[in-house]
């Protein structure tokens, strides 16, 4: 795993300071509010509902155990005891106070942490698979170009002040896990007809109120001309991003309202003129990050454990729960375990100081001190032994975490909605736990198998509702919430945004309709259909009858 | 105002006139808007003082590319600091178009964008406070950070760069 070198580090304190004389100017009261305000969002300091909200950024979802604890021990002392994963592999945290966040802030810089551009019409954090370095699809590990391109976007210059934020997705597997096609750029490693290993660029994707897959602006960049392309298409966006409205700013709409070909011939054109010059990056430099991330040391291992085997003969839970949330490593003997943060009935995503403290400390006795946070708000151990899946298993479990449900109708993706946030139009964590709830039958769950639900408590799409199998979009209609329910969207390498079903539903109306589609689905589905296949196959018509019948 | 240039407060000895306003004596330094330049361009290369262009966002710096080396100074306007379309165009004239006079930063210009200016080719900023607060909110903004990862055309070594020679010097 990557390491801070002095750089890093001196980089990182550097604004941990600066910010503490910022937060100090707005305690002297100095500075106003609105003066402040920049300058905390550029901090990953939101003002909510109730309280200011820290984001932490978790470069490329990867932590390591001695900053996974850490995260516990920042709930603990500065919050109420739980932090939140979010949809792009971070970290918040709902109730810090102001004068303290400083010292938050150095406590994480003490663990090469920071919280730097998670706010900001600048280039937020960058996402990849959750399975990365891990996966036995992988074609190759992609954190060394999500390292380089964290360098590249943190406090670039000229990209600070762009028309709008900017979201960059990685995948080093053709199973898109990381939702490249709904990011401002997504990149998607292959290898060319040369063998060379580089990116198809795909670009204007998104969700918020209008969303859009992204298109392929280039078949293949190779891995020494990826910075300067990149560069290329963000002095573009910079260039000629709307910026006469805030819903109108993102990349999408430029690429949407010019059309590919003309935003391509100008990024090419762009491309051109750079593509010699600094941004180049060699072959030794690749090396030098490859080489931060070799793989940990294996133990030459027969793929078969005997005592696993044994164990999930004889333990329905643990046999349940490797059925859904382990799965295949690339090495012979490993395997990834993943860690539910859906508890039936929970809130999607949080997570105790004790809990994050037990994953760290699990994570250094069964999986190199490896954890990773998931864009569907769970958790990974991504090199266990499966002769120490039991055991690890066993800890979980008491803690909590040992949830069976990986990919499930509970495994629900939700934003904090009007619970936390001053933009929802309605709750969505409540709705969550009451699906949740309702399908809790491990049984039943494995019956219908995968089945992604994603909640948004509001039109811009935290939830990523457009991309679920079922979406549902909380919406306020003269002071009351009403729920409006989408299907057919996917996030993967297949993505496709969802389509609005019809009239939404109350609150008290909308998990019997839920429950009604997924009936619906087990009484027309074929053999081995997901519910996401039987939509294709079918289409809407089927779904929308039993939701409103002759209505 | 103030306008801060190589660490001190330097005068404001421009003129900057809009699309209508009348032209001042010919002798006069002038800064005028990108469209009133391309529409009186001969006129305005006639005159004997020093003549500068102003940049609005919208506007595209490659328009200068046949007359830079006869302009003393470019304005880069920053009507809002969230408007950072400027920065680059800074790079732009700087780095690929090879400007080699003032390139000044007007408008909504703060200390906590001024390091980026400067990383992007600015060398002047014209700051709404008086001379000696402008003076030391430069100051204080450009040294606030000392660790630069991107390269730009401000000379600053950047982080990778530093590695390098280490990993070498190391052998």
């Amino acid at each position: 795993m990557y390491r801070y070198d002095d750089f890093d580090r001196q980089l990182v304190q550097e604004r941990t300071e600066q910010f503490r004389e910022q937060v100090k100017r707005r305690l002297a009261g100095d500075i106003t509010e609105e003066q402040f305000r920049p300058l905390r969002l550029m901090n990953g300091v939101y003002l909510q509902l109730h309280a200011y909200m820290l984001r932490v950024a978790i470069p490329y979802g990867t932590l390591r155990a001695d900053q996974l604890r850490e995260l516990g021990g920042i709930a603990r002392k500065y919050d109420k005891g739980y932090g939140h994963f979010t949809t792009r592999q971070n970290i918040q945290y709902n109730w810090p106070k102001l004068d303290e966040i400083p010292d938050a802030l150095l406590d994480l810089a003490n663990v090469e942490m920071h919280a730097i551009q998670t706010s900001g019409n600048c280039i937020r954090n960058t996402t990849t698979d959750q399975y990365a370095g891990a996966a036995a699809d992988e074609i190759e590990d992609p954190r060394p170009y999500c390292e380089l391109i964290r360098q590249w976007s943190t406090f670039h210059p000229e990209f600070t002040y762009l028309p709008r934020k900017f979201k960059i997705a990685v995948t080093g597997s053709p199973n898109d896990r990381a939702a490249v096609k709904v990011h401002d750029i997504g990149l998607r490693m292959h290898q060319n007809d040369a063998g060379e290993t580089g990116f198809e660029v795909i670009v204007g994707g998104g969700l918020g109120r209008t969303p859009f897959v992204g298109k392929t602006i280039r078949d293949f960049i190779g891995k020494n001309d990826l910075f300067s392309y990149l560069e290329a298409i963000l002095r573009v966006y910079n260039r000629f991003g709307r910026r006469d409205n805030k819903y109108k700013a993102r990349i999408k709409i430029l690429v949407h309202e010019e059309g590919i070909e003309k935003i391509r011939d100008l990024v090419e054109e762009e491309w051109a003129q750079i593509k010699d010059g600094s941004l180049r990056v060699g072959d030794e430099e690749i090396a030098h990050y490859i080489a931060q991330f070799t793989p940990p040391a294996f133990e030459a291992l027969s793929d078969d454990d005997a005592d696993f085997e044994v164990h999930k003969a004889a333990n329905r839970r643990f046999f349940n729960w490797v059925r859904s949330n382990v799965i295949a490593h690339k090495q012979p003997g490993y395997a990834i375990a993943n860690v539910s943060l859906k508890p039936i009935g929970g809130i999607p995503g949080d997570a105790t100081d004790t809990q994050m403290e037990l994953v760290a400390d699990l994570s250094e006795k069964y999986s190199f001190g490896d954890v990773r946070v998931t864009h569907e708000q769970n958790l990974v151990l991504p090199h266990v032994k499966k002769a120490d899946l039991f055991a690890l298993w066993t800890a979980l479990d008491a803690a909590g975490l040992g949830t069976a449900n990986l990919g499930y109708v509970t495994d629900i993706i939700s934003c904090p909605g009007l619970d936390y946030c001053a933009l929802a139009t309605a709750r969505s964590i409540p709705l969550s736990q009451r699906i949740s709830e309702r399908f809790g039958d491990l049984e039943r769950q494995h019956d219908i198998g995968e089945l992604k639900i994603k909640i948004s408590g509001c039109i811009n799409a935290c939830g990523h509702h457009h991309v679920g199998h079922i979406g549902i979009l909380g919406l306020d209609k003269r002071g009351k919430e009403f729920y409006q329910i989408t299907l057919g969207g996917d996030a993967s390498q297949d993505a496709a945004i969802g389509k609005i079903a019809g009239a939404g539903f109350s609150e008290a109306e909308v998990v019997d309709a839920i429950e009604s589609l997924v009936t619906k689905y087990i009484d027309i589905r074929e053999s081995g259909e997901r519910f996401i296949d039987t939509y294709r196959r079918v289409g809407m018509d089927p779904f929308k009858e039993v939701l409103y019948g002759d209505r | 105002m103030a306008i801060v240039k190589n660490d001190s407060v330097i005068e404001q000895d421009w003129i900057t006139v809009d699309a209508e306003g009348d032209l001042p004596s010919s002798d006069e330094n002038l800064i005028v808007p990108l469209a009133r330049f391309k529409e009186e361009r001969d006129t305005l290369l006639g005159r004997n003082g020093g003549l500068g262009v102003q940049l609005n966002p919208g506007d595209a710096p490659e328009d200068l590319a046949d007359d830079l080396d006869r302009l003393s100074i470019i304005t880069v306007n920053f009507p809002a600091y969230t408007d950072g379309r400027g920065y680059s165009y800074g790079r732009v004239l700087r780095e690929r178009m090879g400007f080699k006079g003032e390139l000044r930063a007007i408008g909504d210009v703060l200390r906590d964008q001024i390091l980026y200016m400067h990383r992007c080719g600015f060398d002047s900023y014209d700051l709404k406070v008086d001379g000696e607060t402008a003076l030391t909110k430069v100051r204080a903004a450009l040294k606030e950070m000392s660790v630069y990862y991107q390269p730009t055309g401000d000379g600053r070594a950047t982080a990778q760069s530093l590695r390098e020679r280490r990993r070498a010097t190391l052998g």
